[in-house]
C-alpha cells in the first residue's frame, strides 16, 4: 500500500500544527493583531483614500506606474464584427458609398456634434479646412469642397478617421465606429450644402430661395 | 471678618458667565468657517503641474468642446484625462520647440504618463458618476466654474456634502437642456426655476430619491 504512506507524509505536517499548544498560539494571534493595530490606525483619513486604484490613478504595481492599463493591440471591441473593422463599408472589397444604416436626422445631428467636437478645430464647422487650429500653424486640412473630396467614396473618409491622413493623426479613440459613419453622413451634409443644384431642391425650398432674390 | 470676595466680583462673575456662552459659540462658529475655508476645501486654490496647461487658452481661445479632451465624460463616470497622444494632436505640428511642453514630448517619446496633480479629488466613499450627470442636464459649469475662463485649473465649489445636497434636494435651480451641458457661457432664456421644472419633469429625474444615502454612497 504505497500510496497511502504517501498520504500520511502529506499529513504529517498538518498534524504537527495540530499539536500546539492551543493557549501558546492564541497569545501569539493576540499580540500580532495588537500590533497590526497599533501601525494601521492613525489620524488619517483612510476612508477617504482607501487602497484601490481609480481612473489613471498612478500605481506602484506595474512597471510603467500606471494603475489604468492599456487595451491590448488588436482587442476589438464587443459588438463591433472585427469584418465590419476592418473593411470598412466595403462590400465584395470595394469601396462602397453607402453607410450600413439609413441616414435619419437623428443620424446627422450626432454627426454634426461628433464632428463639431473632433473636426471642427481643423477642418472649421464649413468643412472648408480653415480651422482654429490650422490658423494657429497646423498645416493645412483638406476643405470637403475639394473635388477629390466630392468625388472620394464613403469608405474614404472612415479609413482616414481610422487611420490618419498626413498631418491628421488616428481618431479612432475619439470616434467609434458608429460615430465614424454618422460623421461621414454629415460631411456629405456639408458638401450637399455648397455644391447643390436649384432644381434639386424641393419645389417650397425653391420657392424660398427665389422670394429671398 | 473681612468678606473674601470684592464686590467687584459679582460683575466679574456675570461678565465671565455671559462671555462663555459667546466664547463657545464663537469658536463653534469659528470652526465651521475654517471648515467651509478654502485652507479645508482648497477652492480657488492652484496646484503646481507638470505643464501650466489653459483651459481658458485651449476652450475660449481656440474653441475646443470640452469632450475632446475628456472623451469619457458622457458614458463614463470618470470624465477622463486626456492621453499624451491627445495633446500630440496637434503639438506634434504646433508649438514644437516650446520648453514649456518639454514634459509632453517627453511623455510621448518615453510612453510613461504626465503626472498631472488631481483638482478635484472627492474622497473614495462618495460615488460619483459624470455621465449621469452629464445626461440629466447638469452643465460642466454647474460644478467646474467658468474653467473657460481659468488660466490655470482651479476648484470652483467646495465638493463638500453640502454643497452636493444643496443641488440633489432641489435640481431645478441648476439643469439645463442637454444640448447645453457643454456650453460654458449658457444663460437661461426663460426663468430657471420654470426650466428646470420642467426639465427635471422631462428627463425624469426623481428627486425623492435624490437624497438617499445610498445614490452616493454605496
Amino acid at each position: 500500500m504505497k500510496w497511502n504512506l504517501k498520504i500520511v507524509e502529506l499529513i504529517r505536517p498538518v498534524q504537527r500544527f495540530k499539536t500546539l499548544k492551543p493557549f501558546k498560539s492564541f497569545k501569539a494571534l493576540a499580540m500580532l493583531m495588537l500590533l497590526a493595530g497599533g501601525t494601521t490606525t492613525g489620524c488619517r483619513q483612510q476612508m477617504a483614500d482607501q487602497p484601490h486604484a481609480r481612473p489613471l490613478e498612478p500605481s506602484g504595481f506595474f512597471d510603467d506606474g500606471m494603475a489604468s492599463r492599456p487595451v491590448p493591440p488588436g482587442t476589438v471591441p464587443r459588438g463591433e464584427e472585427p469584418g465590419e473593422l476592418l473593411h470598412p463599408g466595403k462590400i465584395a472589397g470595394k469601396s462602397a458609398e453607402q453607410l450600413p444604416f439609413a441616414v435619419t436626422r437623428e443620424v446627422l445631428a450626432r454627426g454634426q456634434e461628433r464632428y463639431e467636437i473632433y473636426c471642427a478645430p481643423c477642418h472649421d464647422r464649413l468643412g472648408t479646412g480653415q480651422g482654429m487650429v490650422v490658423r494657429r500653424g497646423f498645416p493645412r486640412a483638406h476643405s470637403f469642397h475639394d473635388p477629390r473630396l466630392l468625388e472620394a467614396p464613403a469608405s474614404h473618409f472612415f479609413e482616414v478617421m481610422t487611420r490618419g491622413f498626413g498631418a491628421m493623426p488616428s481618431y479612432a479613440e475619439a470616434l467609434p465606429p458608429a460615430d465614424r459613419r454618422a460623421v461621414i453622413a454629415y460631411i456629405r451634409a456639408l458638401q450637399l450644402s455648397r455644391n447643390v443644384r436649384l432644381a434639386d431642391l424641393p419645389p417650397e425650398d425653391q420657392e424660398k430661395l427665389r422670394s429671398i432674390k | 471678618m473681612a468678606q473674601i470676595f470684592h464686590p467687584s466680583t459679582n460683575t466679574l462673575s456675570r461678565v465671565t458667565i455671559f462671555g462663555a456662552l459667546f466664547l463657545i459659540i464663537g469658536l463653534l462658529w469659528l470652526l465651521a468657517q475654517i471648515n467651509r475655508s478654502p485652507y479645508v476645501t482648497d477652492v480657488n486654490v492652484v496646484r503646481a503641474q507638470p505643464v501650466p496647461f489653459s483651459h481658458q487658452h485651449h476652450v475660449s481661445g481656440i474653441g475646443i468642446d470640452c469632450r475632446y479632451c475628456h472623451k469619457s465624460v458622457e458614458n463614463s463616470s470618470f470624465a477622463g484625462i486626456p492621453s499624451t497622444s491627445t495633446c500630440m494632436n496637434c503639438h506634434a505640428h504646433i508649438w514644437t520647440n516650446s520648453e514649456m511642453l518639454e514634459p509632453v514630448r517627453e511623455s510621448f517619446r518615453t510612453g510613461r504618463p504626465l503626472r498631472w496633480t488631481r483638482v478635484h479629488d472627492l474622497p473614495d466613499f462618495v460615488y460619483f458618476n459624470h455621465s449621469i450627470h452629464v445626461q440629466k442636464g447638469v452643465g460642466c459649469v454647474t460644478c467646474h466654474g467658468r474653467v473657460d475662463l481659468m488660466p490655470l485649473m482651479r476648484q470652483a465649489e467646495s465638493l463638500q456634502m453640502e454643497w452636493c445636497l444643496a443641488c440633489h434636494r432641489a435640481p431645478a435651480r441648476f439643469v439645463r437642456p442637454r444640448e447645453h451641458v457643454f456650453q460654458m457661457d449658457w444663460v437661461p432664456s426663460i426663468d430657471q426655476q420654470d426650466l428646470g421644472e420642467e426639465l427635471v419633469r422631462k428627463y425624469n429625474i426623481r428627486v425623492e430619491q435624490l437624497t438617499d444615502c445610498s445614490i452616493c454612497h454605496r
